[in-house]
């Protein structure tokens, strides 16, 4: 049996939480941070992904990598809908700090299976005091 | 709930104890670790930064790291508790999850 | 308790594997059951064969393979993460087409599944990192 039944069998579901604050490229976090997420797909929990400081920085847009010769990964970013992770919170005063908006970031969607496939956005801007309280809830924090 | 936040870089070098203050809940407990323990000097640029904020959390220190840097206890905020690795584990223990500040 | 524990520095370059593994072998002492020690990002050199550190100081790699053998631990080593950093063990350096494997005693190589695992089945998760 894949572990991924054995803990599907099990019926447990957490809460996950992913929170991101470092910038792409310069160091791997961003990269291996993405990969762990869409692996984790796999195992049935209550997943959320928080992009703060730096880490917001991971969702902008046009990121061109041919100068610096590293693969431009950030179009796997929307690729998280389809693996039905929809609850991607930003941090506002992360983003304000860095004078970014949210139309400087990706737009990331997901198909709510519950609304007729009706296309939704997973990104919620988040102030840090709504942002410490879904922090607070989570039962498994991994920090990258 | 109540989460464990630990923070192990130095705030002159990382701003993850700003972040953290930021997001951290009032009530929960924040561990300085590592380079850390530097936030929890008596006299430097950051003390006030965590005196002004014992009200809203519990600090602690690990004091195996604080020997390690030189650092004894009178030279330690008052207010934030040592612990040794028994007591890290004994946090990490009473809080529902554990937060790394990196 | 069952505790996960999550090293994401390699040894000597942070401070990480140090102070996880201190924080593991009093987790034990205390009697906590410690479900599986993750290994990511540079954490999987924790894992070589080849470490020769100086004889005047700590041995990173043999102390974590020798509380694994004193406490049966579960060792992971990520193996995206190891394959990135040339960690292999027989089997991925064969499929990788490599004249060598390099893990250390007590260490396996696994998938990042195993992370989440850890997350999912221990009682609390502490992550080590810089």
């Amino acid at each position: 049996m894949s572990e991924e039944n054995e803990q599907a069998q099990e019926g447990i579901v957490k809460k996950f939480m992913y929170v991101n604050t470092k910038a792409p490229y310069g160091t791997i976090y961003a990269l291996e941070a993405l990969e762990v997420v869409l692996i984790a797909a796999a195992f049935d929990q209550d997943v959320s992904l928080a992009f703060v400081d730096d880490g917001v920085y991971q969702l902008k847009k046009g990121q061109k990598t041919d100068g610096i010769g590293v693969k431009n990964f950030s179009p796997t970013y929307s690729a998280l809908g389809d693996y039905d992770i929809k609850k991607i919170y930003i941090e506002k005063e992360s983003l304000e700090e860095r004078g970014l908006e949210l139309s400087d970031l990706q737009d990331l969607k997901y198909e709510d299976e519950d609304d007729d496939y009706a296309e939704k956005s997973s990104i919620h801007v988040v102030d840090h005091k709504e942002l410490s309280q879904i922090i607070d809830q989570q039962d498994v924090i991994l920090s990258f | 709930m109540a989460i464990l936040h630990t923070v192990n870089k130095s705030p002159f070098e990382r701003n993850a104890l700003t972040t953290c203050l930021r997001l951290a809940e009032k009530g929960s407990t924040i561990l300085f670790i590592e380079d850390g323990v530097i936030a929890a000097t008596k006299g430097s640029k950051f003390s006030e930064v965590v005196t002004s904020a014992l009200d809203d959390f519990k600090f602690c220190f690990l004091n195996p790291d604080a020997e390690a840097r030189g650092l004894e206890s009178d030279e330690m905020i008052d207010g934030v508790d040592s612990i040794d690795y028994a007591g890290f584990v004994d946090l990490v223990v009473d809080h529902d999850a554990v937060k790394a500040w990196l | 308790m069952k505790l996960g524990i999550v090293v994401n520095e390699g040894p000597y370059q942070h401070q990480a594997s140090d102070s996880a593994y201190q924080f593991t072998k009093i987790a034990l002492e205390k009697g906590h059951e410690i479900f599986r020690v993750f290994f990511y990002h540079d954490g999987v050199n924790n894992g070589t064969r080849l470490s020769a550190p100086p004889q005047d100081d700590r041995n990173i790699v043999e102390m974590w393979s020798a509380l694994a053998k004193e406490y049966d631990l579960d060792l992971v080593l990520c193996v995206a993460a190891a394959q990135r950093r040339g960690m292999l063990d027989e089997g991925e350096a064969k499929r990788a087409g490599k004249d060598a494997d390099n893990i250390a005693p007590g260490f396996r190589i696994s998938g990042l599944g195993q992370l989440i695992e850890a997350g999912i089945q221990s009682d609390r998760l502490v992550s080590f990192g810089d």
